[in-house]
């Protein structure tokens, strides 16, 4: 393409992203969004105006070197683009596909107040995906001899223990699920993250060097102190994730019907219970109402499930508005294109059900109130103004509080009050010398990209620790 | 990926119940009774919990009794030594609470047998009188006799037709022991009726009794809340905070509903299954 002005690129349109049809794609669980072809991305990223300050950079929490890459991009270098991505994201194809774009990187791009931000996250998930199809095996690094380990292969694990293995250390993943991945192959369904980009990312890992050991809890199967000891590694990454989701605490929330979204996602994504073959049960959802509690990625991915699975139909009930749900824009817009009905300034106060089995939830209707200590309006209930809502399946997306299982088996890993574990912010240590935590596990629940942050920040404290360790 | 957990042996024991010893050494090193693991039979099965019966640490092996009720069960039954296991994840839960209590009697229905097993030999290595009671539908349901007989001080057999031990059901057993006097704690575990009517009837006798419940599980180390069941006031998740409860707190019939919560996909399993 010829070299544009400025002026040219900015009078150009944001390039849509491809994708399936929303009336064909409720039924199935194939990605929505196509993705770019060379094309389609070159032109995009031809519009991006190679600030001075790129304050795009700035917006992204680890910093991908965006200005970079999106001109390698617009030159049609793929290949230099793909490298300057890869060295600053462990998982780009991942956090392509589901970072809150619009609240970080596209939120600070200059072209942003005229509402045509360029298309970061499609285009660093473009050139992932240009990666893993041209992938040259990564170059082996001369072993160091020390050994670490991760437990959880969340996206905090999984980039910990690619930038461990990189610097030369061996390194076990432990995962107490049969699947490696976390949160990206139990929660988040195939339609948004496809599972072949996880495996591929953690194949890639494997060809760097990282071992994986599933069904492992550890804690209750092997302690910290064991794996220091006796099974000889020098230092531990604790990547545990949120585990525990949280109930409303309102009567009837034991019927028969109402899921939390980890389980509800769990049975569909992990255990497959879409396909029809699937040994794992899930409720029949064909025909019957649903309701999602809940304004987060969780309750929209919860939601879109159930409509896949045939909900009919499906409304998200939120105790605020439109503007405060926390879930990412893109898939508050699918899910409404694909037909799921909202509810806003609505509060559950009860479940209602027959022999068991939900049958409705009452609402309380509420209304905007003062700012919260985080300038969020505060929900206040409207006296007197109650609703039934007929449901078959409620599912709860209000949260998880982090997985209590290995601090509690860990004398000496000391936790807040809310659970998480405590880490020096800048290098992820925790009050035990050589173990290390981060993600989800010390933040509480974050983002995927905030998670491999952590990892990484704590796999170079890890290095330096190794380094400075004489034993 | 080669990956797997090595079946040594696989047994019957009694009518459609085997015993399987299968390498899970991480397990075999640290379970305690009344912990259990969550297995998948075959690589995209179900994920089903079965309680550590025994282990041996030195060879890292562990024994699951299973009665094979539904598709997960009869697939694992139907395995020879040698063939695998896909997924043995554990130890998981809190272990059975083991103290010099003083008489204790050990109520357990069908292959309830094989969770009290450990239970009760741990109670006699703590200095406890274990009074064994064991019952099941017929005699060719008991399992675990001999061993439960080796492990406690007494060991009483009820079965419902009456062919073997005393005819008629483990809470008549109870009933008469409590009427003796001098049983200082009560552990129960099998079917839900059965444990619901041994927590009524030592709740009149104010007899503390733990309860050892069953719920629905997917993953086991709770993330995902399947498991909760109510015991008081507060739901509790059986896989972390239980399995085992405070038998006169725990609503047995909320617990038996959402046991049922699967029924008809469960019957259309076995029907698949049954046809090949
Ligand atoms: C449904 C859903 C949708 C989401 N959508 C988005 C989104 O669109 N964008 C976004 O940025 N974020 C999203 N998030 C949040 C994001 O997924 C998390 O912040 C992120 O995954 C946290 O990563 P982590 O590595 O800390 O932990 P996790 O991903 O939770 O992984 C922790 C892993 O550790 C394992 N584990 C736990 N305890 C042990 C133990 N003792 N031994 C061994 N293994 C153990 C767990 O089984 C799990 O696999 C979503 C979350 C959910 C639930
Ligand atoms: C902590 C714990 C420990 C257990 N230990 C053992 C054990 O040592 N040996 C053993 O044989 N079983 C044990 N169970 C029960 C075992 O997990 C179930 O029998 C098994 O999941 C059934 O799977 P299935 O696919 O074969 O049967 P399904 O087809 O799932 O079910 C067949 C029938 O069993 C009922 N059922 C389903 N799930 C359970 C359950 N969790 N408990 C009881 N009934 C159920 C169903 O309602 C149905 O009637 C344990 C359960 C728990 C929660
Ligand atoms: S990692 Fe996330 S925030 Fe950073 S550039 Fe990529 S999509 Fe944007
Ligand atoms: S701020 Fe926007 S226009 Fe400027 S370099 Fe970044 S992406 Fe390009
Ligand atoms: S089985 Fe999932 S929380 Fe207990």
């Amino acid at each position: 393409m010829a070299e544009l002005s400025k002026r040219e690129r900015m009078a150009m349109s944001r390039t849509q992203m491809p994708t399936r049809d929303p009336a064909g794609r409720a039924a199935t669980f194939d990605e929505v969004n196509l993705g770019f072809n060379t094309g389609l991305a070159v032109l995009e990223a031809s519009r991006c105006l190679n600030c001075k300050r790129a304050t795009c950079v700035e917006g992204c929490p680890v910093g991908v070197r965006i200005d970079a890459f999106v001109a390698h991009v617009a030159a049609g270098d793929i290949s230099a683009a793909a490298a300057v991505v890869r060295d600053d994201n462990a998982l780009p194809g991942v956090c392509g596909r589901v970072c809150p774009q619009e609240a970080q990187c596209e939120g600070a791009c200059v072209l942003g107040n005229r509402g045509r931000p360029i298309a970061i996250g499609h285009l660093e998930r473009f050139v992932a995906d240009w990666a893993l199809d041209h992938d040259e095996a990564p170059e082996a690094t001369p072993p160091t001899g020390k050994r670490v380990a991760v437990v959880g292969s969340g996206p905090a694990g999984l980039a910990c223990a690619g930038d461990l293995a990189r610097a030369g250390h061996e390194v076990t993943v432990f995962e107490a699920l049969h699947e490696i991945g976390g949160v990206l192959v139990y929660g988040i369904p195939q339609f948004r993250l496809p599972k072949d980009i996880v495996a591929a990312e953690v194949e890639r890992l494997g060809s760097l060097g990282v071992s994986f050991e599933t069904d492992v809890l550890v804690g209750p199967a092997v302690s910290l102190e064991e794996l220091r000891d006796e099974e000889g590694y020098d230092a531990v990454f604790v990547g545990t994730g949120a585990g525990l989701p949280r109930f409303p605490g309102i009567p009837g929330e034991d019927l028969i019907g109402v899921y939390s979204a980890n389980e509800f996602l769990t049975r569909v994504n992990l255990m497959k219970a879409f396909d029809p073959g699937a040994e794992t049960p899930v409720y029949d959802l064909a025909g019957r109402p649903v309701v999602v509690l809940g304004g987060g990625n969780t309750a929209m991915d919860a939601a879109r499930t159930a409509l896949r699975l045939g909900g009919d139909p499906v409304t998200v009930l939120y105790r605020r508005t439109d503007a405060e749900m926390p879930a990412r824009a893109e898939e508050v817009a699918h899910a409404r294109e694909e037909g799921v009905d909202f509810r806003f300034l609505v509060s559950p106060i009860e479940f209602r059900g027959d022999d068991g089995w939900l049958g409705s939830v009452v609402v309380q209707a509420m209304e905007l109130g003062e700012p919260d200590e985080w300038g969020r309006a505060r929900p206040m209930p409207i006296d007197g103004m109650t609703e039934d809502v007929a449901c078959d399946v409620a599912i709860v997306a209000i949260g998880n509080q982090p997985n209590p299982i290995l601090a509690k088996a860990t004398p000496g890993l000391e936790t807040t009050a809310r659970g998480t574990v405590v880490v020096d912010p800048e290098t992820g240590a925790t009050s035990i010398p050589g173990v290390f935590a981060g993600g989800d596990i010390a933040s509480g629940g974050a983002t995927v990209i905030l998670a491999l942050a952590a990892g990484r920040a704590a796999a170079a404290a890890i290095d330096a620790w190794l380094g400075a360790d004489p034993s | 990926m080669e990956h797997g957990f090595p079946i040594r042996d696989l047994t019957p024991i009694a009518d459609g119940v085997v015993r399987c010893v299968v390498e899970a050494p991480r397990v075999a090193r640290h379970a305690l009774p009344g912990q259990f693991v969550i297995v998948r039979v075959d690589v995209g099965g179900e994920r089903i919990p079965l309680t550590v019966s025994d282990l041996d640490e030195p060879s890292g092996t562990i024994t699951l009794v299973v009665q094979a009720i539904g598709a997960s069960t009869q697939r694992l039954a139907a395995k020879r030594p040698g063939e695998t296991l896909a997924d043995v994840l554990g130890p998981l839960g809190a272990a059975t609470e083991i103290e010099p209590y003083g008489r204790v009697v050990v109520v357990a229905g069908g292959v309830g047998a094989a969770i009290a097993l450990p239970v009760a030999r741990a109670l006699a290595g703590a200095g406890n009188e274990v009074v064994g009671v064991v019952g099941a539908r017929t005699r060719d349901a008991l399992v675990l006799i001999d061993e439960m007989g080796s492990v406690c001080d007494q060991l009483l057999v009820c079965t419902d037709d009456g062919s073997a031990g005393r005819h008629g059901l483990v809470t008549d057993a109870l009933s008469d022991l409590l009427d003796e006097g001098g049983v200082d704690h009560v552990f129960t575990v099998g079917p839900i009726p059965m444990m619901s009517a041994v927590a009524e009837l030592t709740r009149s006798a104010a007899i503390p009794t733990v309860a050892s419940l069953n719920p629905i599980m997917v993953d086991g180390t709770g993330m995902c809340g399947g498991c909760r069941v109510r015991v008081g006031e507060e739901t509790k998740f059986a896989c972390v905070d239980g399995p085992d409860f405070d038998a006169h707190l725990v609503d047995f019939e909320l617990l038996a509903t959402r046991n049922r919560a699967y029924r008809v996909f469960e019957q259309c399993r076995m029907a698949e299954l049954a046809d090949g």
